[in-house]
């Protein structure tokens, strides 16, 4: 069984549902990357798998271990980390505050946490008696990023990380990435970038309104002349 | 020796008691910013919760008293504000259990918080009253002054004299010790710092595990010993009065918007720029004009305004700061 494995969710928000026997599935370790047009429900899928959203039907599993009833912060206890598209720092608290608030459910010492942090985003040192809301959007996204890894997730969880950030800061926050997966933790992300994300990511899933349209690897699904055509622009 | 009784007649009628002034309503609109910040609402029954806490501190003071304590040369009421800010405390927390948690429930908005806390405010506005009555009361006792008039006079010989109360030293007093240690507490503690998170990002703050209702209750818990204090100092410096304290509210609002809503180092100076503002409108200067130009003579009591017309002058302020810059001096939250 896959470390993440949310199966056929089906649900919405009011009586429509948004999401049609949706299935995400996220390998210990791996990227998985959820792309496709606007409005597809990539966003939705992500909420549904931290709890924001009520499933009429489907089950979410992490490590084997049925969370579908649980709600979003008893998730975070069970080791999902979840960074929001926006609103995702606390703008009036400088930087270690904000990873110290990330910490907040820890009742252990979490300066080692806090270092590789530091470690994985230097400027973040650099900066970290600086307000949040005072610092670049790339920076912004860091310190979101920093603070979801500071309960020591298990699962991370990013929608839309590179949102309105320059190609280059897009680029550093991709590697960045993978060097999270590569300690170990498992990534899910929701990405505009389609083509960029489906470069780093072991698992992709193509969503159209709602529904998984193509499953396959990151590699494959580049290769893919339809997946090409219809969705990376040739 | 013109400008220096100039300088004392100033410091004496203006200076002094509207610092004393800003300093109590520093501490209301310190009081009515956390709310602001951090339930999202402007709490109306903020005045009234003063006027509720000096209320039970007086009746604490007169048990003291009857009982044959005394401060020494402190007024007794100091001893009895840990009991006023505990009723206050209970009383706040016990109203928001019975009416705002339910809107809080239901996601009200803003300015339906804001209505039911006009509600809130007419109830504690009863209470009071039947508590302790609609007359005036004054209830300091103790040195009455740390510097009087006489003794000023003496000691300079100028012709203008200088007298500091007791209670205005131990307001700003007590106000710098309050404001210090609510600082410290929401920039060092790990529960200060839960708070502003939650005022920041209410959203991000429950993901991050952080207990609302916890949040809640400790902000319900500061406003209360605020209002007290507030409240208690206004009371030992002036008198106490239940009407007043429901009049305080528009200035002690003046303060919190001029500073910027949801920021406290904005409340602080808002509520030192409207008591100097008030103060100054309200003071005839004529003495101060005779003294600095010489020859000068005149019915006039160069007074902008009569002190019944106190409040236009925190009115205006706010009508001034809402047009042109609405999220307060210090960028605080629009209203």
């Amino acid at each position: 069984m896959s470390f993440l494995d949310a199966s056929s969710m089906t649900g919405g928000y009011g009586a429509a549902d948004i999401l049609h026997d949706c299935t995400l599935k996220v390998e210990k370790g791996q990227i998985a990357v959820i792309v496709g047009p606007n409005g597809a429900g990539k966003s939705t899928a992500m909420k549904a798998v931290f709890g924001m959203l009520r499933l009429r039907a489907g089950k979410v599993t992490l490590d084997g271990e049925d969370i579908t009833t649980l709600s979003p912060q008893e998730r975070v206890r069970k080791g999902m980390g979840f960074v929001p598209q926006v609103n995702n720092v606390f703008p009036t608290m400088s930087v270690e505050e904000n990873l110290e608030m990330g910490a907040f459910i820890r009742t252990d010492d979490f300066r080692d946490t806090m270092e590789q942090v530091y470690d994985l985003f230097p400027i973040l040192r650099e900066k970290r008696h600086q307000n949040a809301g005072e610092l670049s959007g790339g920076q912004r996204q860091q310190v979101a990023v920093g603070r979801a890894l500071m309960t020591k997730p298990k699962l991370l969880m990013l929608d839309e990380p590179t949102a309105g950030v320059s190609p280059i800061v897009m680029d550093e926050l991709f590697d960045r990435i993978i060097e999270v997966a590569r300690t170990g933790i498992s990534i899910l992300m929701v990405e505009q970038n389609a083509r960029q994300a489906l470069e780093i990511a072991d698992m992709g899933y193509v969503l159209v309104q709602g529904a998984n349209r193509y499953t396959d690897t990151g590699a494959a699904l580049m290769a893919d002349p339809e997946v090409r055509r219809t969705f990376l622009g040739g | 020796m013109d400008i220096l009784n100039a300088l004392v007649a100033i410091l004496n009628y203006v200076v002094v008691p509207a610092t004393a002034y800003g300093a109590q309503l520093a501490l209301g609109a310190l009081g009515v910013t956390l709310i602001y910040g951090i339930l999202r609402f402007s709490n109306f029954a903020h005045g009234d919760t003063m006027a509720f806490g000096t209320a039970i501190t007086i009746l604490v003071t007169w048990a003291l008293q009857a009982a044959g304590l005394s401060f020494g040369p402190l007024p007794t009421a100091l001893v009895a504000l840990p009991f006023g800010i505990a009723a206050t405390a209970l009383l706040v927390l016990g109203t928001d259990r019975i009416v705002y948690a339910y809107y809080r429930k239901v996601r009200a908005a803003p300015v339906v918080l804001t209505m039911v806390s006009v509600g809130v405010m007419f109830v504690m506005n009863g209470l009071t009253r039947v508590l302790i009555g609609v007359d005036e009361i004054k209830f300091t006792d103790g040195a009455r002054f740390l510097i009087s008039a006489q003794e000023f006079k003496k000691a300079t010989g100028l012709a203008e004299p200088l007298a500091i109360r007791t209670t205005q030293a131990i307001t700003v007093i007590t106000a710098a010790i309050v404001v210090a240690a609510l600082f410290w507490f929401l920039a060092k503690t790990r529960a200060g710092k839960s708070m502003r998170a939650f005022s920041d990002n209410e959203d991000l703050a429950l993901l991050s595990g952080i207990n609302p209702n916890r949040v809640v209750a400790m902000t319900w818990i500061i406003a209360a010993a605020l209002a007290t204090i507030a409240g208690t100092l206004y009371g030992l410096d002036k008198s106490f009065k239940a009407f007043n304290y429901f009049q305080l509210l528009l200035p002690v609002f003046a303060a919190a918007i001029v500073g910027g809503l949801g920021n406290p180092l904005g409340a602080i100076a808002g509520g030192f720029i409207i008591a100097y503002s008030e103060v100054a409108v309200t003071y005839a200067w004529k003495k101060v004009a005779i003294y600095l130009i010489p020859g000068y003579q005149s019915d006039n009591l160069l007074q902008l305004l009569s002190t019944e017309y106190k409040f236009a002058v925190s009115f205006t302020i706010l009508i001034i700061v809402l047009l042109f810059k609405p999220t307060g001096l210090f960028k605080g939250k629009s209203v």
